[in-house]
């Protein structure tokens, strides 16, 4: 692509805090016209800060320090602020990441769409607006248009964004994170209509995520960043058949798809922050095959063996292929008595002046050892009935039995053994632990009211349970603030190991996790699962992970199963409508592009 | 999830379709309820607690005989509901009752209805200048020093405002009295007015007051305010705008200050019923002729009707004023408006 | 709330302050206050000790200018401004505080209760609430004031009945948001009960607004209390109060100005320094004064 054809130039992009602490160096980047860039990275990237830097825009507190940004033949760096402002929205328009709180609340739709397109003359404004709404494929009724931010869907909302993105006729769209929340087949309707604006429009489009699976699906070119630096870049195919850096080869192996079912390993080591770049290259404290040199200095971007294949490694040439290895996942022989049974369970809730049924004439039950998946969207009803399960939601019909024991309704009503053997699992790592209780403290009282120990007893306990989960000794003394989301995370499984339980309930422990730490999860619940014999019921909305961590799926839809089996007959031949929606709706990586090792590890 | 949507019945649906109207309606009576509970609160304190009223009134060493028809007078003969009865009959119809004092002192038993015309006057006049002035002071105050958050103007203003946001209206009275009366002498220290002339016949006495008054709720006022549009300019929706080139000015006030009232509305509303509260402390400071010093009087003197007449009155407005301020805020809050 | 304003994907992890009351102290204006607070609580609770004259003797001339013996001058009677002014402070605050304690007496355990069992209880208590809430304060007492002829120990009862709603408030707000949290969801279960939840995970967790709050409230105490002094409904002469003392010798303002400016003085910075520090603690938590709640302060 010559210089000419460029719609977007980044050249030498840095942004700083105002102490000088780099978020982001060196950024090189180009996209041309009609052409869609995956730009990905994980917790800490920057890639957010770079998707603001594209519009000449910084965050309080930051600067674009160097470099240059063109889009369509104008500098969005240097110039003063009301000229920016005259081309954001018109030549460069940014979709931002939450649309509940990015929408005015105050402010009925159409005016938004209006104050977007103030300068174009007041006769086109209609027009303008219902091409827009058409392509976001949003109603264009006066009754639409008039109404107000919260009396639109999740959906509706993000769509919503986009139509105020693409009113004013920009030539190049940046979308920070568009479908996070949003349900599968939600999100693959979004990802057609950015690929169909592409299209019509040929408007280029920079889409930030850490959505693998998502980019790949959609993109012409990837672009990886890890710590505020880009790690590898080059068309979409070259990338994901045969990537070159270790970061990008570690994330390849830790995406979950569920037409590609997988052992997950994850990453070793805590990725790095703003601030805490070590000298030299940033991935080298936990690449496999770094040595001194990777320290001495940062590696520039060279040129690999594809045309405008750049990767940012001195030893690229020896990283080795992603290797993609068969799941080795516990299987369940025999016929067990099982460990939980639910039979009949109805549970509803009350919202506003109606009764909602959330799941209806729900019967399942686990087998020793067994991971149950419980798939399905939000809504499915899934959550509610993991926390009937638990005990925090009363069942309105139904019976829920721990081995031959029926359990109470109430959690506070159950045996103590009862509560020990079942341990339940939060979705939210930055809310399961008790801001104010150290890590030692949260574990210890979970061992001494289940398992009645001394508080020595207890405290080591804790200190074994927190090896078991694969975390320093010294995360005992420290307060969950100070841990990354992935540490809390570990520090809530430990805590449900230390009562020595039979079954695990998982409720969407990973969804707000990056997909590195996810996957580092999911391997080390496997290796506990076969070290102590573990039964689990995972709740989960995503079929990658399903299909990597499961021995049974159930399939919810509105409170109701819709299909059950095993894996991976049911991924492979599902037979139920909805069932098959989900699997056309959830992201591949590329089938063909990736081939899977059919011998499985050893276990142990 | 399937629906099951309990039958509506008539009532609901429509509180669903008449969102703002059930809501004024609702808050309505919920008002005329609670003034109810307030009447029986200031019965009980003022007739039941001090026992024998017209003992009271008249003194100690009394004709058994008066007291016997004082009591008559009041109705005190009757029980206590029958008391309650009859005074809030004839409060709900205008009928205030005679001033006890007024037994005691002129030949005329003047009715307590004539005895609050003018303070209240007064009295409105000095809320509603102090009123009329806090909305736009606060508001312009409030907005420019969000606009320059950080800088050294911001911080001298939050800084002194977070002390004076304490003062006594007491306090800050004398502090005024003395610098402008007393010292430079500009301005009349007591606020005194001729009989039969109101406040306006004089407008110098009424600065001082005002001044008192603005000093005590303006501080929080502004600071409240800035606050809440510091907070609005941080916000996502905000950002979202000015990225998508959205001018500055528009931001500013459609999407920041449009949402940034509210809680502005609602502190100034606060303060405006703190007033009903303030201005008799500040009415004694300067000896201004309203329903504050009316009131006050009275206690002393043991005037019973016109303490409860007081009492209803000014609980009435204050109770209104959180009304209103709930109704503009439903205004204001697109949410709270529409039925979900 | 006033937090960092860097998103916090781009900023390294901001370790929350688990002794974050006591950060307070990096404000300048917070030491201000602390400074300002010790000094007049030791001169109300000391002065005593220390003043030169009793506080009802009549040392000389009724506002008389100051002079040697009496380094403010002398009120409307002739006493010693100073030495009334040294005795004039333990009423106010202890009274104050009193009425403090007492309004969390009925506030604290009212939100708690409202906040973690809802439902009915939540329901009533909130409508009590709302009541409470609908009275003009100043007027309640006066009220008050008429029906018990002027009884201190119902003032601070009556105070106290002003001060707990609006805390009922804060307390039930922070309860709703700390039991809604998954550490929470998670004792339960575990099978704790209600006192040990209280107790080990909500309780801690509240302290910092409670903390943040309890300036503002014995802030609203002792004007509320200062203005019944003032026009006579309170503590009664010849008691020394500074709000008295200010009511008393204000006709003589522009003749002996000490005998109003003095006691005015330290009421000032008493509830100014007060103020001060309920900012820094708020701020030092990651909040403010402000997003408290103007309707809990009452003001």
């Amino acid at each position: 692509m010559s210089a000419g054809e460029r719609l977007l130039s980044v050249s030498g992009v840095t942004v700083s805090l105002t102490s000088g602490v780099p978020i982001i160096e060196g950024v090189d980047l180009a996209v041309g016209k009609g052409e869609i860039l995956g730009l990905v990275g994980e917790s800490g990237s920057g890639k957010s800060t770079l998707a603001l830097a594209i519009l000449g825009f910084s965050r309080p507190g930051a600067t674009i320090s160097k470099g240059e940004v063109v889009v369509g033949g104008q500098a969005m760096v240097g110039p003063p602020e009301r000229e920016l402002r005259g081309r954001r929205g018109r030549l460069v328009s940014y979709v931002p990441q939450d649309p509940q709180s990015s929408l005015n609340p105050g402010r009925r739709i159409v005016d938004q769409l209006h104050d977007r397109i103030r300068d174009r003359d007041k006769r086109e404004w209609p027009r303008l607006v219902q091409a827009a709404l058409e392509r976001a494929q949003l109603p264009t009724s006066a009754e639409f248009l008039s109404r107000f931010p919260h009396q639109l869907s999740g959906g509706q909302q993000q769509r919503a964004l986009i139509a105020m993105a693409i009113v004013g006729e920009p030539s190049l769209v940046v979308l920070d994170e568009p479908t996070t929340g949003l349900d599968v087949v939600t999100q693959a309707g979004l990802l057609s209509e950015i690929t169909s604006l592409r299209a019509s429009l040929e408007i280029g489009v920079v889409y930030v995520t850490h959505d693998v699976a998502a980019v790949a699906s959609i993109a012409d070119s990837i672009a990886v960043m890890y710590a505020g630096r880009i790690v590898e870049q080059g068309r979409a195919g070259d990338m994901l058949r045969r990537p070159h850096h270790p970061y990008t080869v570690g994330l390849l192996e830790s995406v979950p798809d569920h037409a590609r079912p997988v052992h997950l390993k994850g990453l070793p080591g805590v990725a790095v922050g703003v601030g805490e770049w070590p000298s030299g290259c940033a991935y080298a404290p936990r690449c496999p095959q770094a040595d001194v040199d990777c320290l001495a200095a940062l590696p520039p971007l060279e040129e690999v063996s594809a045309p405008n294949h750049l990767v940012r490694c001195i030893h690229w040439r020896q990283t080795p292929e992603p290797v993609y290895l068969g799941d080795s996942r516990v299987q369940t022989a025999g016929v067990a008595e099982p460990v939980l049974t639910v039979s009949g369970l109805r549970a509803t809730y009350r919202s506003r002046r109606s009764v909602v049924v959330a799941a209806e004439d729900v019967s399942f039950s686990v087998a020793p050892g067994e991971c149950l998946a419980l798939v399905g969207e939000s809504g499915s009803g899934k959550t509610t009935i993991a926390r009937c399960i638990a005990g925090l939601h009363p069942p309105a019909a139904g019976a829920i039995s721990l081995g031959d024991r029926p359990l109470a309704a109430e959690a506070r009503s159950r045996s103590r053994e009862a509560r020990r053997r079942l341990q339940f699992i939060f979705q939210n790592p930055y809310e399961s632990l008790n801001p104010r209780h150290r890590v030692e403290a949260s574990i210890a009282a979970a061992a001494m009211v289940l398992r009645q120990l001394s508080r020595e007893k207890a405290r080591a306990e804790a200190v074994r349970a927190l090896e078991e989960v694969r975390l320093p000794a010294r995360v005992a003394t420290r307060f969950p603030g100070e841990l990354s989301g992935g540490e809390r995370q570990r520090v809530a499984i430990a805590r449900a190991l230390v009562a020595e339980p039979d079954l695990l309930v998982c409720d969407e422990i990973t969804s707000s996790l990056d997909v590195s730490v996810q996957a580092a999860i999911l391997d080390l619940l496997d290796n506990l699962r076969k070290r102590h014999g573990l039964a689990m019921l995972f709740i989960t909305h995503d079929l990658g992970v399903v299909a990597s961590t499961a021995n049974r799926v159930i399939v919810l839809d509105k409170g109701v199963i819709c299909e059950t089996g095993g894996i991976p007959d049911v991924l492979v031949n599902p037979s139920h409508s909805y069932t098959k929606l989900l699997l056309a709706a959830a992201p591949q990586l590329a089938p063909g592009t990736i081939t899977v090792q059919s011998t499985s590890v050893p276990t142990g | 999830m399937s629906v099951q949507a309990v039958s509506l019945p008539r009532a609901e649906r429509f509180i669903g379709h008449h969102p703002v109207l059930s809501f004024a309606a609702r808050r309505i009576l919920w008002g005329v309820l609670t003034l109810w509970v307030v009447s029986i609160v200031v019965f009980i304190a003022t007739s039941v607690l001090p026992g024998n009223a017209a003992k009271a009134i008249l003194g100690k060493n009394v004709n058994p005989r008066e007291v016997l028809a004082l009591e008559r007078e009041l109705h005190l003969n009757q029980s206590l509901w029958g008391q309650y009865w009859y005074w809030m009959g004839h409060f709900v119809h205008g009928d205030l009752g005679r001033s006890a004092a007024s037994i005691l002192g002129s030949n005329s038993h003047e009715s307590v209805g004539a005895l609050i015309r003018a303070p209240l006057g007064n009295s409105a006049l000095l809320a509603g200048i102090t009123i009329a002035l806090l909305i736009p002071l606060s508001l312009l105050l409030g907005v420019l020093l969000a606009t320059r958050a950080g800088k050294w103007i911001d911080s001298l203003v939050s800084t002194s405002t977070l002390g004076a946001i304490s003062l006594p209206e007491f306090v800050t009275g004398s502090v005024l009295i003395w610098l402008f009366a007393s010292t430079l002498g500009v301005l009349p220290a007591v606020s005194l007015i001729g009989p039969g002339q109101n406040a306006l016949s004089s407008p110098k006495i009424l600065v001082l007051p005002v001044l008192t008054l603005l000093a005590a709720t303006l501080a929080q006022c502004v600071r409240m305010v800035r606050a809440g549009m510091i907070e609005v300019l941080r916000s996502d929706y905000v950002q979202a705008a000015r990225l998508a080139g959205v001018g500055e000015r528009r931001v500013l006030f459609r999407y920041a200050l449009r949402n940034a009232l509210a809680p502005s509305v609602q502190v100034i509303a606060l303060n405006a019923q703190w007033l009903v509260g303030g201005i008799v402390v500040t009415e004694t400071v300067f000896g201004y002729p309203g329903l504050g010093q009316l009131i006050v009087n009275a206690i002393n003197l043991r005037d019973i009707p016109t303490v409860q007449s007081v009492a209803m009155l000014l609980a009435t407005v204050y109770i209104a004023l959180n009304i209103v301020s709930d109704l503009i805020i439903i205004y204001l809050v697109p949410k709270l408006r529409t039925a979900q | 709330m006033s937090t960092t304003s860097v998103a916090a994907d781009s900023l390294p992890k901001i370790v929350t302050a688990r002794r974050g009351r006591m950060r307070f102290l990096r404000f300048w204006t917070s030491r201000v206050g602390l400074a300002m607070l010790v000094f007049v609580v030791l001169v109300a609770l000391l002065g005593p000790v220390f003043a030169p004259h009793s506080p009802t003797e009549i040392i000389g001339v009724p506002f008389a200018n100051p002079g040697s013996g009496w380094p403010f001058g002398t009120d409307f009677l002739g006493r010693d401004v100073l030495s009334r002014v040294l005795y004039g402070g333990r009423s106010l605050i202890g009274l104050s505080v009193l009425a403090t304690i007492g309004g969390y007496a009925i506030g604290l355990p009212a939100g708690l209760l409202a906040g973690y069992r809802r439902g009915a209880v939540d329901f009533v208590l909130m409508r009590g609430v709302d009541v409470l809430l609908a009275f003009p304060p100043l007027l309640f007492l006066l009220i008050v004031a008429t029906g018990t002829t002027e009884s201190i120990l119902a003032l601070v009862v009556a105070v106290a009945i002003i001060l707990s709603p609006g805390l009922t408030r804060i307390v039930r707000a922070a309860v709703l948001d700390v039991s809604q949290r998954s550490y929470v969801e998670a004792a339960l279960v575990r099978g704790e009960g209600t006192p040990r939840i209280l107790r080990r995970e909500i309780l801690p967790n509240i302290l910092g607004v409670i903390l943040a709050d309890v300036g503002l409230r014995l802030t609203y105490a002792i004007l509320l209390i200062a203005a019944m002094n003032f026009l006579g409904l309170g503590l009664q002469p010849p008691k020394a109060d500074w709000a008295l003392m200010i009511s008393e010798n204000r006709i003589a303002l522009s003749l002996q100005p000490w005998a109003v400016f003095v006691p005015a003085i330290f009421i000032a910075c008493l509830v100014v320094s007060i103020n001060l520090i309920a900012d820094g603690i708020a701020r030092s938590l990651g909040t403010s004064i402000e997003a408290l709640g103007g309707e809990a302060q009452g003001r």
